[in-house]
């Protein structure tokens, strides 16, 4: 019962993240929402490569007899996170942009203020 | 000295060489913008001239000889000590060589118009460097045959598109529509993430050839392929997720547009290639068995899952093609009616997709490939002639619309007029544009319109007569266009309005000749190109052999 | 922004070598314990983001110019991109481990249980060094330059 605690995490982040982008009206929160998403997908991704009693996967230190947790999880984790990280920057210099061309930060007040 | 050329060694190695040299390009672009506009210029278009060399040679030996190449990046073997199939891996087979031909001469074509359409704006070392990035995701998502792969040059395309779609930072309204497009693929990408995690945890595999040899239908799969449709649609374009396109298609430079509609259909691609070949053994599988009483008469039946998607497809579709032409009716302005068009397009290849795969009767287990009826395979045929096509049409509408603007400095079709007198080059390919959307002969639009019509006549009529009177929306509404932007009187105000450059008429004429070719000689189009892409599509099983080599 | 107090300026300058020495302790590494080019630039950029913040981005983008930074960036992704063609030219497919079977530069092989040695793993930390670099000027580029962009008061309507 106490391994299944990560699996409801990932869908409680997921839930929330999905919630604050659907309904929060300011731009930071919206990209604060996604950030949540990611973090519940990257924490699906690892939770998937632990096995019990198990060691680090480095491949010299394997002489103790015992069985490692997977490595490739920690790959595709690891750049998720890297696009992650691209990904909020872009968005946060199109929000300075914005803010810089409105004066607000407010998402009905902008789709208000266009066509 | 006599210099022995060895075709098999450039074509061993041109699956990973399309995908590195523009990848060399974009990151040595920086460095040689600082000598100057012009050979940064030069640089660029050398670069996207070798990338389609590449391109149409492994394409024309891929369709003449129907075999599949793979490349796995580092050597050695597909799969690890012939268990663990985690390395990556290009797979090249028909429908992949096709994609690829489309991708390249969108690429071409962008990186002509943009020389003299950017001229006069900074920051042109960010904008190449970027074109050529995103040419990067397109081609790796089109070629790939790893699913973490897919997702990976997924979002290098989203990325690179979302930071061109808000080049002209002086508008509010493009970044805008950047910030927009990004939000909305993150969400669908991360859709997609989810599902390669539930399927690797399955399976131990991320490999598509491997997957699809060993996907047994369980409840985790059924919510994987829930994730992986919905999220791809979002990508694609499809109602009623399709909120993003007028948006990003409407507010970008008109080069960055045809790029956009080449990564929209890469997403298509993905789509397919995931219901076709991922879940291909389990694509009739029975969901349930169903028997009824009535009157006496006991009537059983099976929802099978080729139905239920089908329908599904089918449904997607119609209300994509109908919002789409719907709301394209009552647009002013120029880009963004040609942005509802593209949404509708992206419906009519759905449809007949979705047609085909409702009549999918079974998996024949000798040669591995689908029972498909004529009909259906008609349909498929149709659908993918039809992508091919779209790209072609509505790249060629944005070009003018670009060019329009160029001119002009005008968006709005209540502001323009007249403008025939004075661009006349620009109003003849206006016209062969017009007809070629709206599916009239000799344009290309006729010859897969044609064959989507017949197909899905024969499946169901209703779903025939919806796309012909679209069509005939489709074909109304830019006449109106045509009459308010190009013919009537002359207004003032653009007096001195002259003809575009010529380096965007050589861009223009590319595709317009491509159109017309087309048009004219459907058969050979469909014989070389068409049906070895829809044979690749429905035969999975070669798909699956292809890494045993 | 404008920079902080001179007791947050003396202890930037105490700790700011020891961040760098262990980001790029991570990022040369990268072969043999938990780490690699990503994660060391991301602590060496962590550092460089303290500077910012203890010092003021106008002060900052006053001694680095923002042309350095990017040619640092085009030389870490052009490093990259070389050592995966020079794996075409020399060994048989793009991206191959071509050094990884002689003695000259990082050619010893990595056997389990045994002893670790920093002189295995082909082009892998040569790849570490190149990937380090790009993102180390990268990272510290976005902080630096959204920091200086939010310091200007102009809002254009």
């Amino acid at each position: 019962m106490i391994y299944n605690i990560p699996y409801v995490a990932v869908v409680a982040l997921i839930l929330i993240g999905l919630y604050t982008v659907v309904f929060k009206r300011n731009l930071i929160k919206i990209v604060i929402g996604i950030t949540l998403i990611e973090s519940g997908v990257n924490l699906f991704l690892i939770t998937l490569g632990y096995r019990e009693n198990s060691i680090a996967p480095i491949h010299t230190s394997s002489s103790q007899g015992s069985i490692m947790s997977l490595p490739i999880p920690q790959a595709l984790t690891l750049t998720s996170i890297v696009i992650g990280v691209a990904v909020l920057a872009l968005m946060l210099s199109l929000i300075v942009h914005i803010y810089r061309h409105y004066g607000t930060l407010n998402v009905t007040k902008i789709r208000g203020d266009e066509e | 000295m006599s210099m022995v050329i060895d075709w098999e060694l450039i074509l061993q190695h041109s699956p990973a060489l399309i995908v590195a040299i523009p990848l060399l390009g974009a990151f040595l672009t920086p460095l040689i913008g600082r000598i100057g506009p012009k050979v940064r210029n030069g640089f660029v278009v050398l670069i996207a001239l070798v990338t389609s060399f590449f391109v149409f040679l492994l394409s024309n030996d891929i369709l003449t000889n129907g075999s599949i190449r793979t490349y796995v990046f580092g050597g050695g073997k597909p799969l690890i000590n012939n268990r663990f199939a985690i390395r990556i891996l290009f797979e090249v087979d028909g429908l992949n060589a096709f994609m690829i031909i489309i991708g390249a001469i969108l690429v071409l074509v962008a990186v002509i118009y943009s020389l003299k359409y950017m001229k006069e704006y900074t920051g042109l070392d960010k904008f190449y460097t970027l074109l050529l990035l995103m040419s990067v995701g397109m081609f790796g998502m089109m070629m790939t045959g790893d699913m973490f792969n897919l997702f990976v040059f997924l979002e290098i395309t989203s990325i690179a598109a979302s930071a061109l779609i808000a080049f002209w930072t002086s508008k509010g309204k493009s970044v805008y529509a950047g910030l927009k497009y990004m939000v909305i693929s993150t969400i669908g990408a991360l859709f997609i993430l989810f599902a390669i995690a539930i399927l690797y945890s399955q399976y131990n595999a991320l490999n598509m050839a491997v997957l699809a040899s060993s996907i047994q239908y369980s409840f985790l799969d059924k919510i994987a392929f829930v994730l992986l449709i919905a999220g791809l649609a979002m990508k694609a374009g499809i109602a009623p997720m399709h909120m993003w396109m007028p948006d990003a298609y409407g507010r970008a430079p008109a080069s960055i547009s045809i790029l956009l509609v080449g990564a929209t259909q890469a997403s298509l691609y993905a789509l397919f290639r995931v219901t076709f070949t991922l879940y291909g053994n389990n694509l009739t599988a029975i969901l349930k068995h169903i028997e009824l009483d009535l009157l006496g008469n006991s009537i059983e039946f099976d929802i099978t899952l080729n139905g239920v998607l089908g329908i599904l497809f089918i449904a997607l579709a119609v209300i994509t093609i109908i919002i789409g032409v719907i709301m394209a009716l009552k647009q002013t302005d120029f880009k963004r009616l040609i942005a509802f068009a593209a949404v509708a397009e992206m419906g009519y290849m759905l449809l007949a997709i979705g047609a085909a795969i409702t009549t999918i009767g079974g998996i024949d287990p000798e040669t591995g490939a689908m029972i498909i009826p004529a009909q259906g395979l008609m349909a498929l045929k149709g659908g993918i002639f039809h992508i091919l096509n779209d790209a072609l049409d509505i790249g060629l509408l944005f070009l003018v619309a670009g060019a329009v603007y160029y001119a002009t400095k005008e968006t709005s079709l209540n502001k323009l007029g007249g403008l025939a007198r004075n661009m006349k080059y620009t109003t003849v390919f206006f016209f062969i544009g017009l007809f070629a959307v709206a599916g009239m002969p000799p344009m290309n639009g006729f010859a897969s319109k044609l064959m989507i019509y017949e197909s899905t006549y024969l499946i169901n009529p209703i779903l025939a007569i919806v796309a012909i009177l679209c069509s005939i929306l489709l074909l109304a509404m830019f006449i109106k266009v045509l009459h308010s932007v190009f013919l009537g009187p002359k207004i003032p105000k653009f007096k001195g309005v002259k003809e575009v450059p010529k380096t965007m008429l050589f861009a223009m004429a590319i595709i317009a000749c491509i159109i017309i070719f087309i048009g004219l000689f459907p058969n050979i189009v469909v014989e070389n190109i068409v049906t070895p892409a829809t044979e690749a599509l429905h035969n999975f099983s070669n798909y699956i052999g292809g890494i045993l080599i | 922004m404008s920079g902080m107090s001179k007791i947050v300026k003396t202890i930037t300058n105490i700790a700011f070598p020891f961040i760098i020495i262990y980001g790029l302790y991570i990022i040369a590494h990268g072969h043999l314990t938990p780490g690699g080019g990503f994660q060391g630039g991301a602590v060496v950029a962590s550092g460089l983001a303290m500077i910012v913040v203890a010092y003021g981005s106008i002060w900052t983008i006053g001694k680095v110019k923002e042309k350095h930074l990017s040619v640092f960036e085009s030389i870490g992704a052009l490093g990259f991109i070389s050592l995966a063609f020079l794996g075409l030219i020399f060994g048989t497919m793009f991206f191959n481990n071509y050094l990884v079977k002689n003695d000259i530069l990082f050619g010893k092989d990595a056997i389990i249980g045994g002893t670790v040695n920093f002189n295995s793993a082909g082009i892998i930390p040569l790849m570490n060094f190149a990937v380090g670099l790009k993102v180390i000027a990268g990272l510290f580029a976005i902080v630096l330059i959204m920091a200086y962009a939010t310091s200007r008061k102009e809002a254009v309507k």
